[in-house]
């Protein structure tokens, strides 16, 4: 696994523009972070791939019993358009820890950088068989293998309605068990202490990163009155300020959507908001007529029972409301059937401590946003899923537990 | 050649007064033929002996010998040195800076610095994850050249360092590596309205001190977890072998270790090593060695600063061969158990119980295999046991050899030196021990087997644990109740049961009583280099508690 991240690192720009051309996605973004991401998971989970333990236990008889932490088997890797070579590691690393075998089914929109991986995985000394990789569709290759009764468990990272098939083709088929990382909606709060200028900025990355197409995105603000009114204003400016265009251009900001679509899908979700009267402040439209380019847009008036407020968009799409107390804001935050991620802005350490373990989600970012990291834990709550992807926890995805118990006789202790 | 004589004349009487079973007749010939000139290695039927031919010369040189603090190589404050020895002739290879006090105060000043300043403990563990990884792939490149080294100081044979200890060094240091970004404390429920948060962070200098007898490797096991938990180190090198530790050393640095990060200072133990258990600079002191000088090291930590001590220190593990045992497998597995490594190891199987059903057997066969075993220069293909490690450790040796005759054990083969120059001593093995000899009880550290006969299970466990030692035991038995029973009944820190000498990364390694305290290796290692803080903060409105 070292000597396969070692030889990601070394094709770094090839992979980068991989992506790029395949997903719109920023070619700096992708040589500087994504990529060399990709190998410093392997490289995390190279390291775990020894330290997998069971345990001695503390039974209640004369009995000798112990766990064994055993690789699950075959396992299914279901991987989403949005980060091709992200989410290939997310999956791959901890399954190759755990010492299973495996079937990835790329996006078909993105199947690129993850053909390219399986190569580099055979000149790394991966023995063939462990990492295959089979490009399709889902309703074809992905059905197929979510029912397949030798696959031993499913993992799957994308919209909430497909993994919902996933999770039905498993149960009706061999009830492999199944972990699921779909959408959300998830809410960044800002209260009124926090710098406005810091809070603008980041909700402007956790709202357009990626286009917008991130299962974590952050596109319900919630902002305290007290500083509603600046809020808004500098985010608006900000949002105008964003370059959208060519993602091989190292100045742009913002790249394309991935297909016609998504693309498609986003325009009607902002023609939806104007039909259900939120207040369109900026953005709205494509940002030319070729390709799949859209304005970072914001919305205000925004209700908590909108479409655009309830369903995950997947766009450059920020809804901005106003709340009063920490408890409305707790109660909003909670109020779709999402629970990815959640923001908070704030420098009170009260604040901070009751927020975090109020919000429904997955993972609570304070003061920052996307803040990922191979030791963190990482997968959603409610209908954003079940099962974590990253840190040690990933790999109990992979492991299945078998007790093994035998009697003692004559032992000193118990 | 005094000492030889007298001692064959001794066995020669003992012979011819008491009626022997055949071990005996062999030894009567053979103290006839003690007298012939020439007849250096007369128990083994092995390739004539090498340890009289010229030593073959080590394939290296010999690049460091001065303290490195700071990041450089540097003399002693004294400007003094002290030589360090070719154990298969006594010669000097070098001589090596001798540090002391002074330069223990420099050295923890120096990782004082890197600790509480500079870069190191401040950089993701990832990055520091990656320092590790380069240095186990320099040590990997630099294979050869560190082994020759390790057996040139030690004397061990070139085919242990090279194609294991080696190796299995850089394995250790990629095991810690992998750890570094994963050390985790608890978030744990409070009694009442608290959030709290338990950080595991690096405990700040350790002073370490390593013994002579696997350098390279009790340097990984130390330095290892040490540097992955983000401290700064303060190595002491036995004496004996400073050199393979200062070559590994400059390629840690060459790997991206900042400065300060690992100081090695060459030394002795009641001069640098005295002053660095003292040092009030100092947060943590890993020991391994002596049961005795371990005592000292506790007692100088407690003094200065009661700063946290583990000790890995000697032994006197059992072998337990029981009734269902695979003779032949026990045998050989016994026979590796004790004779590896010159029988320099702190967990050497030194107390072979042998059932009374198939003692006899593995008597003979233990000779037998005892006789086979290849003694002459580590550097030569074949060899399976070079010289000890100096003169005052050979004179001990033969020392018990004297004990256990005097005492009435069955000298069955061996006892004598080999060859005339070095520390070379013949694969011994003693039969009929009795549990209060001093062969039984006290640890010799020299290729010297001691076999003891038991009757039954609760017998030998009681035997077993009659010791104030308790760092491992073998146990060999088909027996699935047994081999539970008596792992657990064993009061020591490892039981191989059917195996021996199994060192992998993951297994924790360390004693039970006066064998020490702690456990280095795996992931109970990185406890010995962390401290635990609690973070409590009250919470208002908790959702949930």
């Amino acid at each position: 696994m070292h000597r396969f991240a070692d030889l990601v690192d070394q094709h770094v720009e090839e992979l980068a523009a991989l992506d790029t051309v395949d997903a719109g996605k920023l070619f700096l973004m992708g040589k500087m972070m994504d990529i060399p991401g990709g190998a410093n998971l392997l490289r995390y989970y190279a390291g775990a791939a020894d330290k997998i333990h069971g345990e001695t236990l503390k039974m209640a008889r004369p009995l000798h019993g112990y766990t064994l932490k055993e690789p699950v088997g075959v396992v299914g890797h279901i991987v989403p358009w949005n980060y091709p070579t992200t989410m290939f590691f997310f999956k791959v690393s901890p399954a190759l820890a755990a010492g299973c075998t495996m079937v990835v089914k790329p996006a078909e929109q993105t199947p690129l950088s993850a053909l390219f991986y399986a190569h580099l995985a055979k000149e790394a000394g991966i023995p063939d068989g462990v990492l295959n990789v089979v490009p399709g569709f889902g309703p074809t290759a992905g059905a197929a293998m979510a029912s397949h009764m030798d696959v031993d468990k499913i993992s799957f990272t994308g919209s909430t309605e497909v993994g919902r098939l996933v999770m039905q083709a498993a149960a009706m088929s061999n009830l492999k068990p199944v972990s699921l990382e779909l959408g959300g909606k998830s809410p960044v709060i800002v209260f009124d202490d926090a710098d406005v200028d810091m809070a603008v900025n980041l909700v402007n990355m956790a709202t357009y990163m990626n286009k917008g197409e991130i299962c974590v995105a952050g596109t319900r603000i919630y902002v305290q009155e007290g500083i509603y009114d600046a809020f808004v204003k500098k985010s608006v400016e900000l949002a105008k300020k964003s370059v959208v265009g060519d993602p091989f251009n190292p100045n742009v900001h913002q790249g394309p959507q991935v297909d016609k679509d998504q693309y498609e899908k986003v325009l009607k979700y902002i023609d939806v908001g104007k039909s259900e009267g939120a207040t369109l402040l900026t953005g709205g439209k494509p940002c030319s007529d070729k390709g799949y380019y859209i304005e970072p847009t914001i919305f205000t008036n925004v209700t908590d029972d909108m479409a655009i407020a309830q369903e995950e968009i997947f766009g450059p799409v920020m809804a901005l409301m106003k709340f009063k107390t920490v408890e409305e804001v707790i109660q909003k935050a909670n109020s779709t059937r999402y629970g990815l991620a959640a923001g908070v802005v704030t420098k009170n350490i009260d604040t901070m401590n009751t927020v975090s373990r109020s919000v429904r989600s997955g993972v609570v970012w304070v003061n920052c946003y996307f803040a990922f990291d191979p030791d963190a834990p990482f997968g959603g709550c409610k209908m954003s899923g079940f099962g974590k992807d990253m840190g040690t926890d990933a790999l109990e995805k992979y492991l299945h537990t078998k007790t093994v118990v035998t009697p003692l006789y004559n032992t000193p202790w118990l | 050649m005094v000492a030889r004589r007298a001692a064959s004349s001794f066995l020669s009487r003992r012979g011819l007064l008491l009626p022997r079973p055949p071990a005996d007749s062999l030894l009567r010939a053979d103290s006839a033929r003690r007298s012939l000139p020439g007849a250096v290695y007369r128990f083994s039927t092995a390739p004539a002996a090498t340890a009289d031919e010229e030593p073959i010369k080590p394939p290296v040189e010999v690049k460091y010998t001065q303290l490195l603090i700071n990041g450089n190589f540097v003399d002693a404050a004294s400007g003094r040195t002290f030589p360090t020895v070719d154990p298969r002739t006594g010669e000097v290879i070098a001589r090596v800076a001798e540090g002391d006090a002074e330069d223990i105060d420099r050295a923890v000043a120096a990782a004082r610095r890197a600790f509480d300043e500079g870069p190191w403990p401040r950089m993701t563990a990832y990055e520091r994850c990656r320092v590790l990884l380069r240095f186990a792939d320099l040590m990997e490149r630099h294979n050869d050249e560190i082994a020759a080294l390790e057996s040139w100081d030690g004397g061990k044979p070139l085919e242990q360092s090279a194609g294991g200890e080696v190796p299995m060094a850089a394995r250790c240091m990629r095991y810690y590596a992998g750890w570094a970004d994963k050390i985790h404390g608890m978030v744990v429920p409070a009694d009442g309205p608290h959030h709290v948060q338990v950080l595991r962070e690096p405990i700040g200098v350790a002073g370490q001190i390593i013994p002579w007898n696997f350098p390279l490797l009790m340097f990984a096991w130390k330095v290892g977890p040490a540097l992955a938990c983000g401290n700064a180190v303060v190595l002491k090198t036995a004496e004996q072998t400073p050199l393979s530790a200062l070559y590994v050393a400059s390629l840690l640095h060459e790997a991206g270790l900042p400065d300060g990060v690992l100081n090695v200072v060459p030394g002795f133990g009641p001069t640098a090593g005295a002053a660095l258990c003292s040092h009030m600079g100092v947060d943590k002191l890993a020991f391994t060695g002596s049961t005795g000088t371990g005592k000292i090291i506790l007692e100088l930590a407690a003094r200065s600063n009661l700063k946290p001590v583990t000790l890995e220190l000697g032994g006197k593990s059992p072998f337990i061969v029981m009734d269902d045992a695979d003779v032949d497998q026990a045998v050989e597995l016994a026979h590796r158990a004790l004779f590896f490594n010159q029988g320099q190891c702190c967990c050497a199987g030194s107390r072979t119980f042998v059932h009374e059903s198939v003692y006899d057997e593995f008597v003979e066969k233990s000779k037998a295999r005892a006789q086979r075993r290849v003694v002459g220069d580590p550097f030569k293909k074949g060899v399976e046991q070079g010289p000890q490690i100096d003169g005052q450790q050979f004179k001990k040796i033969l020392g018990y050899v004297k004990s256990g005759v005097d005492s009435g054990a069955t000298l069955v083969t061996g006892g004598e030196r080999v060859g005339s120059r070095g520390f070379y001593i013949q694969p011994t093995v003693f039969a009929d021990v009795e549990d209060e000899m001093k062969i039984a009880q006290e640890e010799i550290f020299g290729p010297i087997q001691s076999i003891l006969k038991f009757r039954e299970v609760g017998e030998v466990v009681r035997r077993a644990n009659a010791t104030q030692y308790g760092l491992a035991a073998g146990v060999f038995t088909r027996s699935l109740d047994t081999a539970n029973a008596v792992a657990r009944a064993l009061r020591v820190g490892t039981v191989w049961v059917n195996c021996y000498d199994v060192f992998d990364a993951a297994i924790p390694f360390g004693g039970y009583k006066m064998s020490g305290v702690g456990r280095e290796k795996g992931a109970y290692s990185l406890g010995n280099y962390l401290q635990t803080k609690a973070v409590v903060a009250p919470l208002r409105d908790p959702a949930w508690l």
